[in-house]
Order: C-alpha cells, then sequence, then structure tokens
C-alpha cells in the first residue's frame, strides 16, 4: 500500500531565487497534491501609492518588479494619460516600444538561463547571462539604470534616443540575433533538451483557458494571447510583427515561444528605431487627474500586466491595483503540478517564469492559534483604526469621514 | 592563546573563500538578479573564491536584499540562525539598508537591521554588481584587520 509524505519546498530554497512556499505531496515519486503559498513578498504598495502622488507613485510602481519595471511604469502611465484625456507624442510611444522590447530581450534571455540552471544544464545559464549583460548595457545607455530604467513620465518619456544610440543598438542586436540562432537551434533539435522538457508540466488548450493563464504559457498552449496584438498600446500599431504561439503544450513549447520571441523582438526595435518618427518627448500633464476609473493593459515579458486606477480629481489616486502576469499564471501551477515527478518540480515552476514580488498583492490574515482567517470590512478596519488611536488618548469616532464608494 | 596551525588555516579558508547565501526578504527583485549577475561571466566572483550556497548551514556570508516584510520576518530570522558562527551579513539595496521606497508600507517591517545585525550596508536601487563585488572585499578586508587584531591582542 502507498504511502503519502507531504513536502514542504521554501520559502528559502536554492531553486527559489525568490520567497514562495510549495507544500507538496507525494506517492513515491509522484506528486499527488500540491498547495503554492505566496505571499512572502507582499509589501503592500498599493496601499503606498493611495498615499502619494502620481508622480511619487511611478516610482513604487516601478519596483513592482525589478525585471520588468518598464512595463508596470507603462502601465500605470498609459492609465494615468488615458484619465487626463492626453496623447503621448508619437517619438515617446516608439521609446517606450524599444525600452519595452529591449526588456523582454533580457527578460527572455534570464529565463532561459534560469531554466537551464534548474534542469542541470549551467553552460546555459552562464551563455544566455553573459549575452544578457550586452542588453542590460544598452538599458544602462538609454536609462541611465541597468534595473528601473526610470524613463517613463506621465506624458511621454524622460530621455531621448540619440542617433549613435541607435547604432550601438543595432551592434548588439546583431550579435545577440547570432547567439539566439544558436539557442533557437539547441532548443528546436537538441535531443536530450527536448526529452528533459517535453510532456512536463502539461497545460492543455482547454485547461489554459479555464485557469485564465497569460503571456508564453498560454500561447504554448496554443492560445494567440498577445495584447501586443489584440489591445495596441504605444507604437505597436504601426510595427509589423508576429504573435508567435507554439501547439506542444508543455515546457519544452513555454521555451520554443521564448526564444522566438527573441527573434520577433529583435525585429520590433530594428523596425523602430528605422521608423523613428522626430516629435516631442513630453506631453504637458495636468497635476490633478480628473475623476474616473481606468483599466490599462500591457504585454509583460511574462504576459498580460493589468493596472486599474480610480482618480478622485485630486493630485493622488484614490485605488490603485496592479494584476502582474505571474499572479494570473499560479493558478494553473497547481494543475501542472500534479502527475508530474518531484525532480520536474523546480523547472516546472521555473517554466512560467514566475516573479513573486509581482504576484503578492494581499495577504490572508490567520489567527496563530486557531488557524482561522481574518478577513476585514471597510467599518471594522474605521472601528479598530478608532480604538488604537483611544488607547493613545485621541477619539477619532467624531470626525466625519467621506462615504467610501466601493465598487467591486 | 596564540591561534594553533589549523586555527590560521581555517581564518585565511575563511578569508579567501567566503561562501555566500541569498536570501530574498521581500524585494523587487531588482538586486536579486544583480546578486546572481555577480555570479555570471562578466562579473564572475568564483574566481575570488566566492560561492553560493543553497543552504545557510554551509554558509559564511548572508547576502540579503528587500525591505523585511512581516511574512519573511521569522524566516530571516530562522536562517540567520541556522548558519554556523563566524557570520556575517551584507544588506544589499537602499530596501535592504532602511526600507528604501517601501519604509511605512503597513506591511513592511524595515531594513534588515531591524530584524537581525548586519555588517555591511550596500546602498543602491539597484545595487549594481561592481558594488556588490566590492561589499564583499570590504567584508573580507575588515576581517582580515580583525583576525590579524586577534592574534596580536593574543600575543
Amino acid at each position: 500500500m502507498s504511502k503519502e509524505i507531504t513536502i514542504p519546498i521554501g520559502p528559502q530554497h536554492p531553486s527559489l531565487k525568490e520567497p514562495g512556499c510549495f507544500t507538496i505531496t507525494l506517492d513515491g515519486e509522484k506528486v499527488v497534491k500540491a498547495v503554492v503559498g505566496v505571499g512572502y513578498n507582499h509589501r503592500g504598495l498599493e496601499k503606498a501609492c493611495e498615499a502619494r502622488t502620481y508622480i511619487q507613485d511611478l516610482y513604487i510602481i516601478e519596483r513592482v518588479c525589478g525585471i520588468c519595471s518598464h512595463t508596470h511604469s507603462t502601465a500605470f502611465c498609459q492609465a494615468v494619460e488615458e484619465l487626463a484625456g492626453v496623447v503621448i507624442p508619437r517619438r515617446a510611444a516608439y521609446i517606450r516600444v524599444i525600452m519595452a522590447e529591449l526588456e523582454r530581450l533580457h527578460s527572455h534571455l534570464l529565463w532561459l538561463g534560469i531554466a537551464g540552471h534548474e534542469i542541470g544544464f549551467d553552460t546555459l545559464l552562464m551563455y544566455s547571462w553573459r549575452d544578457r549583460e550586452k542588453v542590460l548595457d544598452l538599458l544602462a545607455m538609454l536609462g541611465g539604470n541597468r534595473v528601473n530604467y526610470g524613463i517613463n513620465t506621465p506624458g511621454g518619456v524622460r530621455r531621448d534616443l540619440e542617433p549613435q544610440m541607435a547604432e550601438d543598438i543595432k551592434t548588439v542586436l546583431d550579435y545577440i540575433e547570432e547567439q539566439n540562432k544558436y539557442y533557437i537551434h539547441l532548443a528546436l533539435s537538441e535531443a536530450t533538451l527536448a526529452a528533459r522538457l517535453g510532456g512536463i508540466g502539461y497545460l492543455s488548450r482547454d485547461d489554459a483557458i479555464k485557469y485564465g493563464s497569460v503571456g508564453p504559457v498560454s500561447r504554448a498552449s496554443g492560445i494567440p494571447d498577445d495584447v501586443r496584438v489584440i489591445d495596441q498600446y504605444a507604437a505597436y500599431d504601426d510595427i509589423p510583427f508576429d504573435a508567435i504561439t507554439d501547439d506542444h503544450c508543455d515546457v519544452f513549447g513555454r521555451a520554443v515561444v521564448r526564444v522566438l520571441e527573441i527573434m520577433e523582438s529583435i525585429k520590433i526595435i530594428r523596425y523602430a528605431l528605422d521608423n523613428m518618427p522626430d516629435s516631442e518627448l513630453v506631453a504637458k500633464m495636468p497635476r490633478r487627474i480628473p475623476e474616473g476609473e481606468v483599466i490599462s493593459r500591457t504585454e509583460a515579458p511574462r504576459g498580460e500586466d493589468i493596472h486599474y486606477i480610480r482618480a478622485n480629481g485630486t493630485d493622488k489616486p484614490d485605488r490603485v491595483h496592479v494584476r502582474a502576469p505571474s499572479e494570473a499564471n499560479w493558478h494553473a501551477m497547481a494543475h501542472m503540478l500534479e502527475g508530474d515527478y518531484l525532480a520536474d518540480v523546480p523547472i516546472i515552476i521555473a517554466a512560467i517564469d514566475p516573479c513573486y514580488s509581482c504576484t503578492d498583492r494581499a495577504i490572508v490574515l490567520q489567527d496563530s492559534d486557531s488557524g482561522k482567517e481574518k478577513i476585514w470590512d471597510w467599518q471594522g478596519l474605521r472601528q479598530y483604526s478608532i480604538d488604537f488611536y483611544k488607547k493613545r488618548g485621541f477619539d477619532a469616532s467624531q470626525i466625519k469621514v467621506a462615504e467610501k464608494k466601493i465598487i467591486i | 592563546m596564540a591561534k594553533n596551525l589549523i586555527e590560521k588555516a581555517i581564518d585565511w579558508g575563511r578569508r579567501k573563500s567566503p561562501w555566500i547565501i541569498h536570501f530574498n526578504a521581500g524585494a523587487c527583485n531588482g538586486c536579486d538578479i544583480e546578486v546572481v549577475d555577480a555570479l555570471t561571466p562578466r562579473y564572475d566572483v568564483e574566481r575570488f573564491g566566492i560561492l553560493q550556497q543553497g543552504t545557510p548551514r554551509h554558509a559564511d556570508v548572508l547576502v540579503c536584499t528587500g525591505a523585511v516584510t512581516l511574512q519573511t520576518k521569522d524566516r530571516l530570522k530562522q536562517i540567520y540562525e541556522q548558519m554556523p558562527e563566524p557570520k556575517f551579513v551584507i544588506a544589499v539595496g537602499t530596501c535592504a539598508c532602511t526600507g528604501g521606497v517601501f519604509d511605512g508600507c503597513y506591511c513592511v517591517n524595515g531594513g534588515i537591521d531591524s530584524v537581525i545585525p548586519v555588517d555591511v550596508y550596500l546602498p543602491g536601487c539597484a545595487a549594481r554588481p561592481e558594488a556588490i563585488i566590492d561589499a564583499v572585499n570590504k567584508l573580507l578586508a575588515s576581517l582580515e584587520e580583525q583576525q590579524k587584531s586577534e592574534e596580536n591582542t593574543d600575543e
């Protein structure tokens, strides 16, 4: 008779660079049940955004995630611009596209290395991270920093792209393209890689839709789900490119989608550099953003990134919500892990390119004695704050607060 | 009591080949990829004998990134306690030093030093790999001085 064992993986674990806890129930070597525990990285930045002005928020939003910081700030700026009714200059839109694609290059190369590391192919890690350094140099040249470039501002971009920079970018792109051809060859024809990655972490097309997967995960299951195509933003409506899909539905498919996407990104950057119009960089933005609510979408390297902003007519937002792509992909994770072997768990987790700092938007308070979950509503929270200050000798119960509109 | 040969050899080994463990206490990932970056070909800290370890029980230096969130607070303490003596902590990035942009958030405890003692503070958002190498270097230099002064006072 078989006996099931439960083992926790994380929050600190050699194969995970960020804190996340997976409780895995095993029958022999097979995973029968997987519970994903995230929330270690929850910092409360949505609440922090409410206390700061839109310009200050930009610095918080960039630090949602250090790998895809540009896509978050683009989504945030787009939302603010839409609320204010401002159209950004065309050149700024092109610079945003170039930054976004360079970011995708560095993120996909990073993923390729991590994937190689998880399957014990450390040479690939060293190769792709060496190439990635060159992309980081470009990002540092354009934005002034290797991580968190700070190039976006509501109404446009903060730095221009000089002609010499365009030349430098093209030189590096030639190099990356040459290297990436080798990676494509490796991904598509190397027998050991196909044998190691093929068939694990299976997620069928129907399941991908059911669990709401986004980005390379859903595209590897044959769903042409790319925000750059279905809801074009910035300058993507001008630029010809293909959305990559694959029908392997497994980790191998996800690797193929990513290496082919690197090629598309190179194509996009080249086209954008050659066809960049001349114009201003920033459109004038009002300091107070008119009342309203808006949803803005961008295609992050990991998938669809959604930002929601509710403005109340002041210089601070009333509510900011970030739905990062990794958050959408976690829901399919338990399903992908179940039925696979324990040795495949790290690479299946890595295959969605998880970003815990993106994901952790909420935590659930759990009573340490009873284990019960606790949820506070608005009145409860207010009562708590009144009691809190009463103990310190200040009675806040007489202060009138505006009726909070809660839209869910 | 003067140090015997074996103790001296251990001191030397600790100076020449510190093993590090990396823990993300709630960072945005920016400093974490820079820490991993320092291990890959361009910066390649392995040539200085610095090796990343998977478990705190094998590590000398805890490289810690990010503002400490309430969730990771206890884990960080546990990891620090699991490390063998003597142990050192490097706080990488502005968030790890002071809390950075997240200071004051309801779920953030503060910098790393609000939970465990820190030896080297490395500001920067994100801290560059060169700076990370420099931080480890400075730590080793201070360790060497400390070891020398110990030997001198012993005699």
